[in-house]
């Protein structure tokens, strides 16, 4: 009974994640969407319950620890977390689903691999195959297809019940093996990947591509010797004891490729590898269905992999990279790490004004496109550039902002940090819609915003961000930019932007000049 | 062999969803999806009560629900605080 209401509550829980992903794809909807997701999730839990407490006696202990711990930790990130630093939230959100996934794969795997009987006394006692583990296939039987084969428990001395739903009935054992080292490879991948990604993003470590000589090869050769180790490990292997030390072998390989693979991504690829993590995510959440044969992890997990991969390459339409390109890494090897930072005192042509002038300058425009970047989040300048926005528009000026898709550090980013500051939706504008209207424009004043306004990208052919499409800004009648040095951009490649003749600098920290301007703009007026 | 239709359909199920996505919805469908991959607690719950099971896999699986449980508490949560400036802006900006 309790087994036919939870498969219905699971089935309940799959429809309601579907529906829930579909709404979240239209801003209308896409609250209410969340919120469904979140439902199907409670009655998902709720009917994993349900079933423990009906196969009896369970550490509660455990589970009510994990469940706390857990969600302090999630409810605190949720709440305190800064809009700025939503990327490497969601780096760390990846990296604890990989986590996650790794964890329960290696939960089922270590009692099957432990050298010892794990069932001491009792009447339905240890089967004798602990001690002669002569095939994988043990694994199966023992831990998995023994455990719910019928839909009955079987219930080992010690009192603990064993809940975990069994894989479809003649599924191949080994196959159920395979499907466990493949949960390990890819939720360790994403764990120290996620991680890595997140100390790239921090600052923690150099944002800018790592790489020696081998690399390639040397990963190519870890991923060979991994997934042939853990193809051994389901086809082959026969002694039990090995089957500890392999494991934690493939482990040890998958969380150093996850290092390896994201060392070698440059900064400004960051958002093609957060949201490629995202689907490893998922994906890893479905492997994990397939060991459990659950198939709401599959179904979820299977469309978190899907949002994953379109959002990734979405991203890398808006680079002009092929997802290839981005994964070798290496962005900018050329011109991107030591060569530029010479480069960028070779400027020359450069035109700096004050905040005065830019203030006189305003007076009497009478359109306006503001092209905000990563560089206006670190500095809080939204409410700052809401305000100016606002004197315009009562000044008769048209006002809007232009949003390349990789503005900021992850999909998206850009928009969330100025609905934060309350500029309206229908002034952000899309790279596309927008691109034809610079011609006519009487300003253009570009904040914090550097590689994507970069003209090279058009015209020169060995320049790394050649193909990038970008906002041509330059077209504008005048362009402002507000920066506080000339520091290349997180590409690390030298903006051709700054030394044309229409372009201005106005450096300084960007909210604290906006202020400025404001000011100068208001004494003008009166 | 059904789970692994079940997996490819769900995929393209998945594209089908969410091929459409304005910008503005990317990084709350990303923190929205890194809470429905948090749907691993289903399974991690299921490991943290092999109460017969060696004390190693208990904690293993104890930290499963614990790090399962930040996604999904956290994802759902983070979430919902940025739709809800979207809300909130639109309401003010009409």
């Amino acid at each position: 009974m309790v087994e036919t209401i939870a498969s219905i509550a699971y089935l309940v829980a799959i429809v309601l994640f579907i529906i829930g992903i579909k709404r979240l794809g239209k801003v209308r909807t896409a609250r209410s969407g969340n919120g469904l997701a979140c439902l199907a999730m409670l009655i998902a839990i709720l009917a994993t319950f349900a079933l423990a407490a009906k196969q009896g006696v369970m550490d509660w202990e455990w589970i009510v620890g994990g469940l706390v711990a857990g969600g302090v930790i999630g409810l605190v990130a949720a709440i305190r977390v800064p809009m700025t630093s939503m990327p490497e939230m969601v780096a760390l959100f990846n990296g604890s689903g990989g986590a996650a996934s790794l964890l329960v794969a290696l939960a089922v795997l270590w009692p099957a691999l432990s050298p010892q009987p794990v069932v001491p006394a009792g009447e339905q006692a240890a089967p004798q195959q602990w001690e002669t583990w002569e095939a994988p296939k043990r694994l199966y039987e023992v831990h998995l297809g023994n455990l719910r084969a019928s839909g009955t428990a079987v219930v080992p001395a010690g009192g603990g019940a064993v809940v975990a739903p069994a894989p479809e009935s003649g599924t191949d054992p080994r196959v159920v093996i395979a499907t466990l080292f493949l949960s390990i490879i890819i939720g360790g991948i994403t764990l120290t990947g996620s991680f890595i990604a997140y100390a790239k993003l921090a600052g923690k470590i150099t944002g800018d591509a790592v790489t020696f000589p081998g690399q390639h090869a040397l990963n190519l050769i870890l991923i060979l010797g991994m997934l042939g180790l853990a193809g051994y490990m389901a086809y082959v292997a026969t002694d039990p004891a090995m089957g500890m030390t392999h494991t934690l072998i493939v482990m040890g390989i998958s969380l150093l490729l996850g290092v390896l693979l994201v060392l070698p991504i440059g900064g400004a690829d960051m958002p093609v590898v957060i949201s490629l993590l995202n689907s490893y995510s998922g994906i890893a959440a479905a492997m994990t269905g397939f060991v459990l044969g659950e198939n709401v992890l599959i179904v979820s997990g299977a469309m978190v992999g899907a949002a994953g991969l379109i959002l990734t390459n979405i991203m890398c339409k808006a680079m002009n990279r092929s997802l290839v390109s981005v994964l070798l890494g290496g962005f900018g090897q050329t011109a991107g790490t030591g060569g530029n930072k010479d480069d960028a005192r070779e400027y020359s042509n450069v035109k700096s004004i004050g905040a005065e002038e830019m203030g006189m300058m305003l007076d009497g425009i009478s359109s306006l496109i503001v092209v905000p970047g990563y560089g206006l989040a670190v500095a809080q300048a939204q409410h700052a550039v809401r305000e100016l926005g606002d004197l315009l528009e009562a000044a008769d000026c048209t006002v809007r902002y232009a949003i390349h898709p990789v503005a900021g550090r992850m999909p998206g980013h850009m928009n969330v940090l100025l609905a934060e500051a309350n500029i309206p939706y229908e002034q952000l504008v899309e790279m596309d819609e927008i691109n034809s209207d610079f011609k006519q424009t009487d300003m253009v004043i570009v904040v914090g915003a550097n590689d994507v306004v970069n003209p090279a990208s058009l015209d020169e052919p060995d320049n790394p961000l050649y193909g990038m499409p970008i906002l041509n800004v330059h077209e504008a009648r005048t362009v402002v930019v507000i920066k506080r040095s000339l520091s290349p951009g997180y590409a690390g490649v030298r903006n051709k932007l700054f030394e044309a003749d229409n372009a201005m600098m106005l450096f300084g920290d960007a909210k604290a000049v906006i202020q400025d301007t404001i000011n100068e703009y208001k004494e003008n007026l009166s | 062999m059904i789970a692994l239709t079940v997996f490819v359909l769900a995929i393209f199920l998945g594209f089908e969803l969410i091929a459409k996505v304005p910008p503005t919805l990317h990084t709350p469908l990303m923190s929205g999806a890194n809470a429905i991959s948090g749907v691993t607690l289903v399974g991690a719950l299921s490991c943290a009560y092999f109460a017969s099971w060696p004390m190693l896999a208990n904690i293993l699986g104890a930290l499963a629900v614990a790090t399962a449980t930040v996604n999904v508490v956290g994802g759902f949560m983070v979430t919902d605080r940025m739709l809800g400036m979207f809300a909130g802006k639109k309401k003010g900006g009409k």
